[in-house]
């Protein structure tokens, strides 16, 4: 079983590299996943409609399993029966899923398109290629919204990510994700901890006691969210003063609903989110997969998403082309994450520091969160 | 004699005894009944028995460490566990990681053993990276004394021992079945090579070493073992096995293929083999005594790890400890799941009681239309109406501001009615009250009204007549419905993920996590196991106290 399917997955590789793939050796459907919401949308617009109107009879189907792609996938791989060809997944799934082998190693020069001016795809994604089987979409961040209206008068707007913690100047209710990750960052970094030495405090248990003691300080103040979608809900409802989401959520609350709703930047947490091709697919389904890829991650595709939602394009190449809303008008470009104006501060989430600590301190953050 | 007839086996029309005729006649109509169910037997053992017991075994199953590290684990048996292991540990760990690394093995091995000691995970990672490196300084050193070891040919011919060697199957066989075990699968076909027996005796690891190599090429990369070059692997184990003098006269009395190879590299100087240092270098934390005590901790195929973890313990190299206090988590959550559970059952027997008897007791006509009202709710999407009850119970929501705007509430003080208990309490309530008031609407449909008016016109007053004659036999459907519910609110995980907050939250949201994005599931399935345990000493305790003859769904 694994042979053959080793063996047809190599040959498939061979062929999709090459020039000489026709369509009759590709599968007529494909199944992606994402995360549904206005981001699939704008991937849906952006790439996967222009590819599917270029090739006539082939269709998408998708399946909004992206916050359980990790184990779905192993569980597919477990019961040998792959039914998704590509999936969207954040980065440090994709190392995970890279690492235990169900997904497939891409080789980004041979697989993706160049750069107009040729420069190679690897070096236009540049460092944003964080393992070998991902490819790069979107730069995302989380960071805080607040409420304009509910600035207490007399008082400046917020400015610093350590305002959440400030209850006496800016009293109210906070949105949290329930979650160690940022959080505890976020509170070292306002704790005095200098931005550098964030996880070396972090890795030892009087730093996470620390932490635990700073989101103390605003606890009985916070309400916490597991959807990225509850944090505009609080904000538009008036719940909640200030809250952390991702800043396409809060993107879509400003722009498009008009909320009285404004970004505070500082120390937004970058993360990325690409493509995963499934490990073990069947050659005419990766063949299909790979001529898609090649079109979909291409320089004009991926700045062509940035006109549906304020994600900044994973290629260097993309960003100048960045453009405007696709029906509001306005500039995309200074909502973009990776916007010098938004990216003076920033924090640069460890992953493979996560990648070990994740399950002790999401144990110490749940218990302190249960007493 | 004419007894005999009597005392003989009575008999049917056809003369066959009539006991055994009968029993062919249950048998055919046993069978037909068999039969007929036998479609949804073998769909509920399918789909649902054979998962459910699939998943509660991965809550002791541990054979990952033992597949992984087959080698190390065997070393590690007479490790007393006070200082960091001996060379010999080291080089079994060599060739077990740099198996696991070709596999890509090695890394669900670290994120298994990370739950139970952080650091794991980054360590195997690390080095399963550098396997390759070290293992290199003896493929160069043995390229540079012979070229001839480049080929994968002179490798071939070397360890086969020749066309017509006898063979060593079973070395071969037991490196097949060690990499099934690590990829939980099996290979079917015949092994392309098989090592030497002479050879295997010379030379054990390089035997070994290659026999796992030929077969990963085979059945897992499906390329010929004739046209690939060893991994640096098996250039490790031969400069192990060049080592041992021993070896190096067997050598020199050896006459079988790659002989002259093998006498120029014992002559020659091979670099030393230092594993304990090479992986000290690739990662400090193999000089760590604590994590080589997880690794031996956890090395039986099967562990009370995950149970103990799923109720606040852990495994110490001093025996079995308490967790420390800021890590205890499942004890709360295990009783905040009961006696929520408890109290949304009492306030769905309260809400519910009287609709029931309203619904019981109106014409047929009416009570028809009222039940449109209980059911329309039930055929709502369940997010639907947990989140309309955030709408209503948040702070800027429809209740406090009807509050505020009555004067009852202050604007400054309104209430905290949503992301604690109090919420989920009231949405679940909400939520499971149908399966409450439908068992016990049926019963008490069943309770004809003329007990009543028999016990007033004996001289009961209203109350007397209720609690002594009505509410005895309306006490089946309570039974009915508090299980119902209960055994339903102990598994809810959506609604107190929504509305819960973080002191409204249950067991089953831990499970989801467990599953979903921390994939420790052999947690999961111990903490899964535990709550099925206790519905079931529940059940059994409430068919003490009750009976369960008592519970009727109308």
């Amino acid at each position: 079983m694994k042979l053959t399917k080793t063996l047809l997955a190599t040959t498939a590789l061979t062929v999709a590299a090459g020039t000489a793939v026709t369509a009759q050796d590709m599968a007529n459907s494909m199944t992606i996943v994402s995360w549904g919401g206005a981001y699939q949308a704008s991937q849906d617009k952006a790439y996967v409609q222009p590819y599917l109107a270029a090739n006539p009879g082939v269709t998408a189907t998708w399946d909004e399993s992206s916050a359980e792609a990790v184990a779905k996938l192993r569980a597919m791989n477990e019961a040998g029966n792959i039914t998704w060809d590509l999936v969207d997944v954040v980065a440090s799934d994709s190392m995970r899923l890279c690492d235990e082998g169900l997904a497939m190693e891409i080789d980004h020069d041979e697989m993706l398109a160049a750069a107009p001016d040729g420069t190679s795809a690897s070096d236009d994604f540049g460092d944003l290629i964080v393992s070998d089987c991902f490819i790069p979409q979107i730069v995302y961040s989380t960071t805080f919204g607040y409420r304009t209206d509910m600035v207490p008068a007399g008082t400046e707007p917020p400015s610093s990510v350590c305002d959440v913690f400030d209850l006496a100047k800016y009293p109210g209710k906070r949105s949290l994700q329930k979650r160690p990750i940022d959080n505890m960052e976020w509170a070292l970094y306002c704790d005095g901890v200098a931005k550098d030495e964030i996880y070396d405090v972090l890795g030892t248990d009087e730093g996470v006691e620390r932490a635990l003691a700073k989101l103390g300080t605003i606890k009985d103040q916070v309400v916490w969210w597991s959807a990225g979608a509850e944090t505009p809900q609080l904000l538009a409802d008036g719940e909640v003063f200030i809250g952390s989401t991702f800043n396409g959520r809060l993107f879509s609350a400003i722009a498009e609903q008009g909320q009285p709703i404004a970004m505070l930047w500082d120390m937004q947490s970058f993360d990325l989110d690409g493509w995963i091709v499934p490990a073990g697919l069947p050659a005419d389904r990766l063949a299909r997969v790979m001529d898609f890829l090649k079109f979909g991650t291409d320089t004009q595709r991926l700045a062509d998403q940035a006109a549906y939602i304020s994600y900044g394009p994973a290629r260097a190449s993309s960003a100048p082309l960045v453009g405007k809303h696709a029906e509001l008008g306005i500039d995309m470009a200074p909502h973009m994450p990776t916007d010098p104006a938004n990216a003076s501060n920033v924090h640069i989430y460890d992953y493979e520091w996560w990648a070990d600590n994740r399950d002790d301190l999401d144990a110490k953050f749940q218990s302190w969160l249960a007493q | 004699m004419s007894d005999s007839t009597h005392t003989g086996p009575m008999l049917a029309a056809d003369g066959t005894p009539l006991k055994r005729s009968l029993r062919r006649a249950l048998r055919a109509q046993k069978m037909r009944a068999l039969a007929l169910i036998a479609p949804l037997l073998i769909f509920v053992l399918l789909t649902f028995i054979a998962p459910i017991v699939d998943m509660l075994f991965r809550s002791v199953e541990n054979q990952i460490v033992g597949n992984t590290l087959p080698m190390t684990v065997e070393e590690l048996r007479d490790w007393d566990a006070t200082e960091v292991p001996d060379e010999q540990v080291f080089r079994a760990l060599f060739f077990d990681l740099f198996l696991a690394a070709e596999a890509k093995e090695h890394t669900k091995l670290g994120s298994r053993l990370n739950y139970e000691k952080s650091g794991i995970s980054s360590l195997f990672r690390t080095s399963g990276r550098d396997m390759n490196d070290i293992g290199e300084v003896f493929q160069d050193a043995l390229e540079e004394i012979d070229p001839a070891f480049e080929e994968a040919s002179t490798w071939v011919e070397m360890m086969s021992g020749g066309a017509r060697a006898e063979p060593n199957a079973r070395l071969m066989s037991n490196q097949i079945a060690r990499l099934e075990a690590l990829e939980a699968t099996t290979f079917s076909g015949d092994a392309e090579f098989l090592p030497g027996a002479a050879i295997s005796d010379i030379l054990p690891n390089t035997a070994r070493a290659y026999a796992a190599f030929a077969a990963f090429t085979q059945f897992v990369d499906g390329k010929s073992v004739t046209k690939e070059e060893p991994w640096e692997a098996v250039y490790a184990a031969l400069a192990l096995d060049l080592e041992d003098p021993a070896t190096k006269t067997a050598i020199a009395s050896y006459a079988g293929p790659g002989a002259d190879n093998l006498r120029q590299a014992a002559a020659a100087t091979l670099p030393p083999i230092a594993m304990r240092d090479a992986f000290f270098e690739s990662n400090k934390d193999w000089a760590n005594v604590t994590f080589w005590e997880t690794i031996k901790t956890y090395s039986p195929p099967y562990t009370t790890g995950y149970f103990l973890n799923a109720v606040d313990m852990e495994k110490t190299p001093q025996g079995i400890a308490l967790r420390s206090e800021d890590e205890r988590i499942y004890g709360i959550l295990f009783q905040r799941t009961m006696f929520m559970s408890l109290m949304i059952t009492f306030s769905c027997v309260a809400l519910g009681y009287p609709v029931a008897w309203i619904l019981a007791n109106l014409p047929t006509r009416t009570a028809n239309l009222l039940m449109i009202l209980v059911l329309l709710p039930f055929w709502t999407s369940l997010l639907v109406r947990t989140s309309a009850w955030k709408v209503m119970l948040q702070q800027q929501g429809v209740i406090n501001d009807v509050l505020v705007w009555l004067g009852l509430v202050a604007d400054e003080s309104r209430l905290v009615m949503i992301n604690n208990q109090f919420g989920t309490i009231v949405a679940m309530t909400h939520i499971l009250l149908p399966f409450m008031i439908l068992p016990m609407y049926s019963v008490m449909q069943t309770i004809p009204p003329s007990y009543l008016r028999a016990a007033k016109s004996l001289g009961a007053n209203n109350w007397t007549a209720f609690w002594r004659v009505y509410f005895p036999q309306s006490v089946p459907g309570i039974g009915a419905g508090s299980i119902l519910v209960f055994i339903l609110a102990i598994g809810y995980y959506i609604t107190p993920e929504i509305v819960g907050g973080t002191t409204g939250t249950f067991i089953s949201n831990r499970i989801a996590y467990h599953i979903s994005s921390s994939l420790n599931w052999g947690l999961a399935a111990a903490l899964g196991t535990i709550l099925l345990a206790v519905v079931l000493i529940l059940y059994w305790a409430y068919d003490k106290i009750v009976g369960i003859d008592n519970v009727k769904l109308g």
